[in-house]
């Protein structure tokens, strides 16, 4: 079986995030970089199912040289290849621009039967790759899945528990299949020094637009149909009013206000 | 004259759901400024009290594609219409709710379109002939407004409760029915079955949402904080602390790796207020903290603040509310 995982390095949301407000782009200069948390959770899925069915795996990320860092990590745990989809006509990508990258990198690692992304990355935090990437690629569109069930790369067929709201859908789908996943689907398991010191030796692909076969027009800011055209910083919520005085006094005061609203039904 | 404004209507298997129509209040408003008209889509099997309900509601139009292959929720089969439909009538602009189901049809349409789209929109307005969207970024402490030059239509899903549901009214809509032929052996997917949750919770559609962190101390907390919630009528949430501690579900996780909502009523109880959490909720109409550090950056996000335990608090305004309530 092929597996492929899709991993985005994005800014560590614990550093201050800054924003370069005249190109309406992050300003990425001095911050930390990490594997954007959901993709920890796809990576590891894409290796339990490597382990209990057999397989390979490809990580692919797009993004610019700094990313390899997240395939690093990934090769550290184990991934047989990975791909770094770089090419300064990536940049400013918008999501439909990112997934149409992402799949002609599936398609150039050929025979992908299930693909791994994570429910949505904390930059973007679109959420949206994972079932553009299925929409493109014509594979079958498994998104919100908290468990896999199984999967029969014979048959190809998959089983998933996809989480909506008020309970869970079981759905089965045929072979090859785009699976975004959850929190909670999984353990992530960190890289062991060995496989560190293996990793770092390893060299990381790099596929440009044309070794994709990705058409320029298509890609990039000048490709991207969403346009940032405002960033503003939104007026801060104002002082809210602390409620003093004895328990209770507020206990009083605070079921008054919140009756005043006309919510409570 | 522009082209019409579309709103996509959400259902299970047929049936309304109160909050089905809630777009077609903004979208009555895009309408006017274009001096076009209000439409809606319907995508499934049995809908026709959905399209015809949509009338009362606003939607001048109903457009609607029926056939069983559309019985179960499949994002695939619904984008395929879903594409089916806008390309036919490219209207300026599709709102969708930024529901799971809302986001799955939205985005592979868009794709199946060759465009992007904007997502959790929480503000939409023209700007100079064209729909400009609005959308927080980096936990809401950024606005960034984006416009799909290139798309026709604009598609956004919008953050459920960034607009009031429209009234209910009287009027009727022209239903439109679209055939759109799509083979059951064409679909990759398939429902086996729907497990509804006993926890199931829907913090995304609750009005009222009594949300518990690492500062109740264990999981008879949340006990509590239930209990508050049942008499309001409410949900209850969570941080991630809480949920890391298996105190209570991830399905209950607010926060930037969680749900985002904007309930009317949001009660924070022992939740320190960081920026992560911040970003799932910060939107609410009305923010209650209680916590007992006086300094706890909670308190800058709310509307009202009580410094104290919630052990003591909660109790106290359960008592309060029953009294009041006559519950
Ligand atoms: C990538 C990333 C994603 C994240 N995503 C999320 C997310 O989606 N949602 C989320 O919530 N967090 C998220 N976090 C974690 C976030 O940074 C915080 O760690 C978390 O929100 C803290 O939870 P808390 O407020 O419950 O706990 P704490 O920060 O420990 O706060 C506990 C609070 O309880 C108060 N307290 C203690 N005892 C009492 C009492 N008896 N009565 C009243 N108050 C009391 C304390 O004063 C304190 O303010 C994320 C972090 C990262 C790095
Ligand atoms: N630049 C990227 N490189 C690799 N994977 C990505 C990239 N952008 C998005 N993804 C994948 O798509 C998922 C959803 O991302 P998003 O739609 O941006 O929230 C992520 O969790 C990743 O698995």
């Amino acid at each position: 079986m092929k597996i492929a995982v899709c991993l985005k390095q994005v800014p560590d949301t614990e550093a201050e995030v800054k924003w370069d407000i005249p190109k309406g782009t992050l300003s990425r200069d001095g911050m930390d970089s990490i594997t954007n948390p959901f993709d920890e959770f796809a990576l590891e899925e894409a290796l339990l199912t490597k382990e209990n069915y057999d397989g390979e795996i490809i990580a692919i990320s797009m993004g610019p040289e700094g990313a390899k860092d997240v395939l690093r990590n990934a090769l550290a745990l184990t991934v047989d290849e990975t791909a770094l989809c770089c090419d300064d006509a990536f940049a400013g990508s918008d999501t439909y621009a990112t997934a149409y990258v992402l799949a002609s990198a599936i398609k150039k690692a050929g025979d992908v039967d299930v693909v791994f992304c994570g429910k949505q990355s904390t930059d973007g935090n679109t959420g949206v790759v994972g079932a553009e990437l299925a929409a493109i690629l014509g594979f079958s569109q498994l998104t919100q899945v908290g468990k896999v069930r199984s999967i029969d790369a014979g048959a190809k067929k998959i089983v998933v528990e996809r989480a909506v709201e008020g309970g869970i859908e079981v759905v089965e789908a045929k072979l090859p299949a785009v699976v975004s996943v959850i929190k909670g689907i999984n353990e992530p398991r960190l890289p062991n020094l060995m496989g560190i010191r293996k990793a770092s030796k390893i060299d990381i692909p790099q596929w440009s637009a044309g070794d994709l076969g990705v058409d320029t027009g298509k890609v990039g800011a000048a490709g991207a149909s969403t346009k940032v055209v405002e960033i503003a910083v939104p007026p801060p919520r104002g002082a809210g009013e602390i409620l003093k005085g004895e328990l209770e006094e507020v206990a009083n005061m605070i079921t008054d206000k919140l009756i005043d609203l006309k919510v409570i039904k | 004259m522009a082209n019409d404004v579309w709103v996509y209507i959400e259902h299970k298997e047929g049936a309304i759901s109160p909050m089905s129509f809630e777009l077609l209040g903004i979208g009555k408003e895009l309408a006017a400024g274009f001096g076009s008209n209000l439409c809606a889509f319907v995508i499934g099997a049995g809908v026709d009290d959905l399209a015809k309900e949509a009338g009362a509601y606003g939607a001048a139009k109903v457009y609607a594609v029926e056939g069983d292959v559309f019985k179960d929720f499949r994002g695939e089969a619904y984008a395929k219409a879903a594409a089916f439909l806008l390309d036919k009538y490219k209207p300026e602009v599709a709102l969708f709710r930024a529901t799971t189901m809302g986001t799955d049809v939205a985005a592979a349409a868009a794709a199946q379109l060759g465009f992007g789209l904007c997502t959790d929109t929480i503000g939409l307005a023209i700007d100079g002939g064209k729909v400009k969207m609005a959308r927080a970024a980096f936990g809401g402490n950024f606005s960034v407004s984006v416009v799909n030059e290139k798309a026709a239509p604009q598609i956004a899903t919008v953050r459920p409760k960034a607009y009031a549901m429209p009234e209910k009214g009287a009027g009727t809509a022209e239903v439109v029915k679209e055939s759109f032929a799509l083979a059951d052996a064409d679909v990759a997917t398939k429902v086996v079955e729907f497990l509804a949750s006993a926890s199931a919770v829907n913090l995304v559609e609750a009005d009222i949402i009594v949300s518990g962190g690492r500062g109740l101390g264990n999981e008879a907390g949340f006990a509590m904080l239930q209990q508050l919630a049942d008499m309001l009528g409410g949900a209850v949430g969570a941080s991630r602390a809480a949920v890391d501690s298996e105190w209570i579900p991830y399905e209950h996780q607010v926060g930037q790796t969680g749900k985002t909502v904007k309930p009317k009523i949001y009660i924070a109880c022992g939740i320190s207020g960081a920026i992560q959490h911040l970003a799932g909720m910060r939107t609410s109409d009305c923010i209650v903290a209680i916590n007992k550090d006086p300094d706890a950056p909670i308190f800058k996000a709310a509307t009202f603040g009580i410094v104290g335990d919630y052990k003591e608090v909660v109790p106290k305004m359960i008592e309060k509310f029953k009294g009041k309530l006559g519950r």
